[in-house]
């Protein structure tokens, strides 16, 4: 509930302060290298920063998502395993508690992000960047968010319009 | 003795309706506390002297040899987080703080909150790595060796997460203890070096806006904050009540956001990456983002704002028999600090300024005391908590009209309908000391 004031924002000041009134910084981090740095870097943003090459379609994913999702995820996104989420659900969202699934998202890069880091569950981190292409087609495309022959790759992913996306606003943009 | 304390001193005044007495008899007026406790035990229903004193077993005998760590009395086997996941199915687990079974305001690191979406790594601290990248000038690894080289800092600071009180969100009021409905927050000191100050080594392209802070664990948990943030008080954490953290608060390191929700406070943080614009992670694209009654929904509501309940009494205990109680219970605010308290006995009707333990830190628990003479009628307690940016606590229907409520009671304290709860909590007593849950 937005009942708030700012504090003042003498903490920035202080905090530089802090950190420039130390005349000797340890100085203890070793450098490493962006790409050194690659095997985590992983992160997709909202521009489609970070998308690897590739490409899959819905054809594709649906026999990946088959093999290695419907387990806990249910067959054809519905019906999931408890504890789990669905990955079809609604997109209207007219009550408080209504069910965020996929169409909720802002940004399409969000699903592909994701399944890249933290899917399938018991085995993280191991989906080809085709596969992740091809299950995101399956998955937008069961929640009619994309056709049934769309590909997704690296430029047409982060142009897919979100059902949800004009919804959102920022709840403090003072604090950002 | 008995009869200066029953002579000498005047009877304390209720200052609000229902028996709620001067918050100074409580503090720094010894005499009054004595003569008010006096008179409760004199108004007692029982009213019957103790019996005659006798040695216990444990008295006339050697006791057992100190373990190497201890852990509480076998008395104690009830005061435990309630799980979400007792069974160790394979998905996401979470535990409560049993707030009402504590006192003060320190969590136990053993009683500390954790929610864990992929369960609790076991993360080598030597082979634990923290890098910080992207828009920096020179990107740096450390270690936990290398940190513990670093000045640090110790604070108090609550974590709480923002699905915290979300069976409160019901139409009707949840059943439930303040563990069901407010154990996702705890509070603690934590120890560690600011991340000002590696920011400061790392060197910042003004470019960055935002920084995406990352996990260790096999989800990869990741969210984005705001520069400004990890500016002001953010620290990478090594030490939570003076031991090494938790694993399951984020063991070898965490971020710690003061005052920010709990899912931001990256545990196990291998990986901070300057970048210039907000990642849209899945757990602030979705699960930390809500939905609001007019259709809307908020993106990155990150501050948990000022919020209070009353622990004791509170449902799960029982009152036996009038006279002299004290309420007492845990504010906070994400903002600062707590100012004030204040407290009702007839639903809201009249109010009467509670005592704050001392000392008051910024975005930590601060515990009040209020003392009371229950008449042995049926009452509603409540809580209302300000915060030195001036902001309230507010009231249900205040809360109910700008977030709406569940069409359907809620009926399990694992349903989380929406986020961001902070409106007041209500525990009804009957005339027989009863304590229910209520809207009032």
């Amino acid at each position: 509930m937005s009942m708030h004031k700012s504090l003042p924002a003498v903490a920035l000041a202080l905090a530089f302060g802090t950190g420039t009134a130390l005349a000797e910084s340890p100085g203890l981090g070793k450098p490493i290298t962006e790409a050194d740095i690659a095997a985590w870097n992983i992160e997709i943003l909202p521009d489609g920063t970070g998308l690897p090459p590739g490409s899959g379609t819905a054809a594709q994913g649906a026999k990946i998502y088959a093999e290695k999702c419907s387990s806990c995820h249910g067959d054809n996104g519905v019906k999931p395993a408890q504890g789990y989420l669905p990955m079809v659900g609604p997109t209207k969202f007219d009550r408080i508690d209504t069910m965020k699934t996929v169409p909720y998202y802002k940004y399409a890069t969000t699903l592909y992000d994701v399944m890249r880091r933290s899917m399938p569950y018991p085995m993280p981190k191991t989906l080809t960047a085709d596969e992740l292409y091809a299950l995101s087609a399956y998955i937008l495309a069961l929640n009619k968010i994309i056709g049934e022959n769309d590909v997704m790759n690296a430029e047409t992913l982060p142009k897919v319009k979100m059902p949800n996306a004009d919804n959102f606003i920022i709840w403090n943009p003072e604090k950002i | 003795m008995s009869k200066r304390r029953h002579g000498g001193v005047p009877p304390v005044e209720a200052v609000a309706g229902n028996g709620l007495l001067d918050r100074r008899a409580l503090l720094g007026r010894g005499v009054i506390l004595a003569g008010a406790m006096g008179t409760g035990v004199g108004t007692s229903l029982t009213g019957a002297a103790a019996e005659p004193l006798q040695n216990d077993p444990w008295s006339l005998e050697m006791g057992a040899v100190v373990p190497p760590y201890q852990v509480p009395s076998r008395f104690e086997k009830g005061v435990i987080r309630t799980r979400s996941n007792p069974d160790n199915e394979f998905r996401n687990s979470h535990a409560r703080t049993p707030h009402h079974l504590l006192q003060g305001t320190v969590t136990p690191n053993g009683l500390f909150f954790t929610i864990s979406h992929s369960g609790l790594p076991d993360i080598d601290p030597a082979q634990h790595k923290l890098v910080i990248h992207g828009l920096v000038k020179q990107p740096l690894v450390y270690t936990v060796e290398s940190l513990s080289r670093y000045p640090m800092v110790s604070r108090m600071h609550f974590v709480e997460c923002s699905g915290n009180s979300a069976p409160m969100f019901s139409n009707e009021p949840f059943q439930g203890t303040a563990q069901a409905l407010h154990g996702l927050a705890s509070n603690a000191e934590w120890t560690g070096v600011l991340l000002s100050t590696l920011l400061e080594e790392t060197g910042i392209d003004p470019k960055a806006k935002w920084l995406l802070a990352e996990g260790a664990d096999s989800l990869g948990l990741h969210r984005s904050v705001p520069v400004k943030k990890a500016l002001d008080d953010a620290m990478i954490a090594l030490y939570q009540n003076g031991e090494r953290i938790q694993p399951g608060n984020g063991y070898p390191m965490r971020l710690l956001l003061p005052g920010y929700q709990g899912n931001m406070n990256i545990k196990h943080v291998r990986r901070i990456k300057l970048i210039d614009q907000p990642a849209m992670s899945f757990y602030e694209s979705k699960t930390y983002s809500q939905i609001l009654p007019d259709g809307k929904m908020w993106l990155f509501h990150f501050t948990q704002e000022v919020k209070s309940f009353i622990t004791h009494p509170s449902f799960g205990q029982s009152l036996k028999g009038p006279g002299f109680y004290e309420i007492s219970g845990i504010a906070y605010s994400g903002n600062g600090r707590i100012s004030k308290v204040m407290v009702s006995a007839d639903g809201g009707k009249s109010w009467a300024q509670a005592a704050l333990q001392a000392p008051v830190n910024p975005k930590a628990f601060t515990r009040f005391r209020m003392p009371w003479r229950w008449d042995g009628q049926p009452v509603i307690l409540q809580s209302r908590a300000w915060d030195e940016g001036g902001n309230v606590q507010p009231l249900r229907a205040e809360f109910v009209a700008a977030r709406g409520q569940t069409e359907k009671p809620v009926a399990s304290p694992l349903a989380f309908p929406n986020q961001h709860y902070n409106s007041i909590t209500s525990w009804g007593i009957d005339s027989s000391g009863g304590i229910k849950h209520v809207y009032a």
